[in-house]
C-alpha cells in the first residue's frame, strides 16, 4: 500500500516534467500539450512503471530459481543474452519486423538464463556468495562476447543503446512491447504459491507434490520474456531486480502471493523516480535511468550485503 | 507398509546400496542407523522418490515408487529433508500452511485452515506463528517443519537426520513429538538417526545398515548389542540397560 501511495503521485509528477514545461491547464486546453501528453509523457510514464515492475518481479523469480538472494537477470547473463539477441537479429536479419527481433532476443535470454542455472547447480549451498560471483562472471562473459561481435561488425555504437537503459526515446508506438513484460510479470502471480513452494528447496517441493521442472520452466520463461522486452525497448537497467526483492523480503518475507504485487509496485516507483530525477538533475539534458539506478543500486546492494542479518 | 525389494543403487559409479530388501510395517517408528556412508540417507531418499530408483522396487502402501506421480505420493508420504536450511523467508504459520499444498494446490479451504490451526496448536507454535523462520531457534524451526509435515496429513513421515544441530533439549522434545504422532495418530515414521541411543530409546524397530547392506533388523533390545557395535560401527563401547532398553555408554 505504501508503494502505491508513492507510485501514484510520482506518476502524476512524471507527466509534468520534461524539456517542455506544461501545466495542468495546458493539458486541459492546449492541443499541443495534449499531443505531448499522449505521444511522450504518458508513454514514458507507463514505460518506466512497466519496466520497473517487470524487472523487480523477474529478479524475485531468478532469486528463487538460483536459490540465492544476490542474483538478478540484468547482471547475471540474462540482460547480456538479450543484447546478444538484439545484435544477432540486427546483423543476420536486419530487415525483419520488430516482433521477430523481439522473439530472437527472448529466445537468447531464455538460453542464457537456463545456462546460468546449469552452471550454478553444482555450486555448494554452503557458499552463498559463490553464486552471485559466478553469475557476475557469467554475465560479464556474455557481455564480452556481445562487445566482441559488435566490435567486429562495427556496431559498438548500435549495441551501446541496449547496454545502458534509458527512456528519452520512449514515444507512443515505440514502447508497447513493455506491456508484454508487464503481462508476463503479472502472470507469475498466478503461480506465486508454486514458486514459494519451490523456494523451500527442490526436495521439499517435490515432497509436497510440486512439478519442479514445470514451475522452473515457467519461471525461466517469465523472467526471460520480461528481461528481453525491457532490454529491447529501453536497454539494460541493472540492480532493480536485485534491491527491490531484497528489501521486500526483509520487510514482509517471501510468501510470493503477497510479495509479488508489492515488489512490482516498488520496482515501478523506483524506476519512475530515477527517470524523473534523470530528467530534472541536468535539465534540459537527461541522465540515463540505468546510470542513476546503478549508482543508487550499488550503494543499496553494498548495504544489503553488509547488513545481512541471517545466513545466505 | 513400505516394501523395499532388491534395491541396489550407486552414485557416480560408486556402489552405495547392495540388493536391499526390507519391509517396514505400518505404524510405529522405524529408525535407520549405521556408520557414515552406510547408505541410510540414500535408502530414505529412494523411498521418498527424491533419488530415482534404478534397480529394484519400492512400494509405499501399494503405490509403486517411480510409477506414482509426485502429486499422488505427496498425499501418502511426507518428507523432512536433511537440510531444513531454507532460503525462503517465511513465517511459521505460512510454512505450516504449505503442508496443505498437496491437498489444495493453491486454494486452501476451511478444512485446510482448520488442520493448520490444529498443527500449530499441537506443536506449541502459537506464540511464534507470525515470526520468520530465521528469527527462531533451530529447535523451534525443526518443530515448525514437523508441524508442516503433520499438516500434510500423510500416513507416512520420513525424516533424514532431524536431530542434526539440535541440543539435547531440542532433540528429546522432537523425538517425543514424533513418538506422540506414532502413538496417538497412528503415523508410520521412518527416521535416519546418527545417534544409536536416540534410536534405542524412541524407536519400535531399528534397521542397521553397513556398507550398503542390511546388517541387522528388529526391536532395539534384540539389535543393539556388543556385536553390532563391533561389526557395524567398529567401536568397542559398552552397552548398559535402562528400563529394558539398551543404552550405549559413550
Amino acid at each position: 500500500m505504501q508503494a502505491l501511495a508513492v507510485l501514484g503521485p510520482l506518476a502524476i509528477l512524471s507527466l509534468f516534467i520534461g524539456a517542455v514545461p506544461v501545466s495542468l491547464g495546458d493539458f486541459l486546453h492546449d492541443p499541443d500539450s495534449q499531443r505531448l501528453l499522449l505521444i511522450s509523457r504518458l508513454p514514458r510514464t507507463f514505460a518506466a512503471m512497466l519496466a520497473g515492475a517487470a524487472l523487480a518481479v523477474s529478479g524475485q523469480i531468478m532469486q528463487i530459481l538460483a536459490r540465492n538472494r544476490f542474483v538478478e537477470p540484468m547482471t547475471a547473463g540474462a540482460g547480456q543474452s538479450a543484447a546478444l539477441g538484439v545484435l544477432i537479429a540486427a546483423m543476420l536479419f536486419p530487415a525483419t519486423a520488430i516482433w521477430a527481433k523481439m522473439s530472437i532476443a527472448a529466445l537468447t535470454t531464455l538460453i542464457g538464463s537456463a545456462g546460468l542455472l546449469l552452471i550454478l547447480r553444482p555450486l555448494p549451498p554452503t557458499q552463498p556468495l559463490l553464486v552471485p560471483l559466478v553469475a557476475l562472471i557469467y554475465g560479464g562473459l556474455i557481455g564480452a562476447v556481445v562487445t566482441f561481435i559488435a566490435y567486429q561488425g562495427d556496431m559498438l555504437q548500435f549495441i551501446g543503446v541496449w547496454l545502458t537503459g534509458e527512456l528519452s526515446g520512449v514515444l507512443a508506438g515505440r514502447y508497447e512491447l513493455l506491456w508484454i513484460a508487464g503481462v508476463a510479470a503479472a502472470a507469475t502471480w498466478l503461480i506465486a504459491d508454486r514458486l514459494t513452494v519451490l523456494a523451500l528447496g527442490t526436495d521439499a517441493a517435490r515432497g509436497l507434490g510440486l512439478n519442479v521442472q514445470a514451475i522452473t520452466a515457467a519461471g525461466l520463461a517469465a523472467l526471460s520474456v520480461t528481461t528481453a522486452m525491457v532490454v529491447v525497448t529501453l536497454g539494460a537497467i541493472p540492480f532493480v531486480g536485485l534491491i527491490v526483492p531484497n528489501i521486500i523480503a526483509r520487510r514482509m518475507g517471501d510468501n510470493l502471493r503477497r510479495a509479488i504485487p508489492v515488489s512490482a509496485f516498488t520496482g515501478a516507483a523506483l524506476v519512475l523516480a530515477a527517470d524523473i530525477l534523470g530528467r530534472v538533475l541536468r535539465a534540459p539534458y537527461e541522465i540515463p535511468v540505468a546510470t542513476l539506478v546503478g549508482v543508487v543500486g550499488a550503494g543499496v546492494f553494498l548495504y544489503l550485503l553488509y547488513n545481512e542479518p541471517r545466513h545466505g | 507398509m513400505i516394501r523395499v525389494s532388491n534395491v541396489s543403487h550407486s552414485i557416480g559409479g560408486a556402489p552405495i546400496l547392495h540388493d536391499i530388501s526390507v519391509e517396514i510395517p505400518k505404524g510405529g517408528i522405524t529408525a535407520l542407523i549405521g556408520p557414515n556412508g552406510a547408505g541410510k540417507s540414500t535408502l530414505l531418499s529412494l523411498i521418498a522418490r527424491l533419488s530415482s530408483l534404478k534397480t529394484g522396487e519400492i512400494e509405499v502402501d501399494g503405490l509403486q515408487i517411480g510409477q506414482v506421480s509426485d502429486r499422488e505420493l505427496a498425499r501418502h508420504l511426507a518428507i523432512m529433508a536433511q537440510s531444513t536450511h531454507v532460503s525462503a523467508r517465511l513465517r511459521v504459520e505460512e510454512l505450516v500452511g504449505f503442508g496443505r499444498y498437496p491437498w489444495h494446490r493453491g486454494r486452501p479451504g476451511p478444512e485446510d485452515h482448520a488442520i493448520v490451526e490444529s498443527a500449530i496448536a499441537r506443536f506449541g507454535l502459537g506464540t511464534m506463528r507470525h515470526r520468520f523462520l530465521d528469527e527462531i531457534s533451530g529447535g523451534q524451526r525443526q518443530r515448525a517443519f514437523v508441524a508442516m509435515a503433520f499438516a500434510q496429513d500423510t500416513d507416512y513421515l520420513l525424516l533424514d537426520e532431524p536431530l542434526n544441530n539440535l541440543d539435547i533439549a531440542g532433540a528429546r522434545s522432537l523425538m517425543r513429538l514424533l513418538r506422540q504422532m506414532a502413538d496417538e495418530d497412528g503415523k508410520t515414521i521412518v527416521i535416519v538417526l546418527h545417534d544409536i541411543n536416540y534410536a534405542a530409546r524412541f524407536a519400535d524397530r531399528i534397521i542397521a545398515l553397513h556398507e550398503g547392506r542390511v546388517a541387522a533388523m528388529g526391536a532395539p533390545q534384540e539389535i543393539v548389542t556388543q556385536d553390532l557395535l563391533t561389526d557395524v560401527f567398529g567401536t568397542d563401547a559398552e552397552i548398559s540397560h535402562q528400563d529394558g532398553r539398551p543404552v550405549v555408554l559413550v
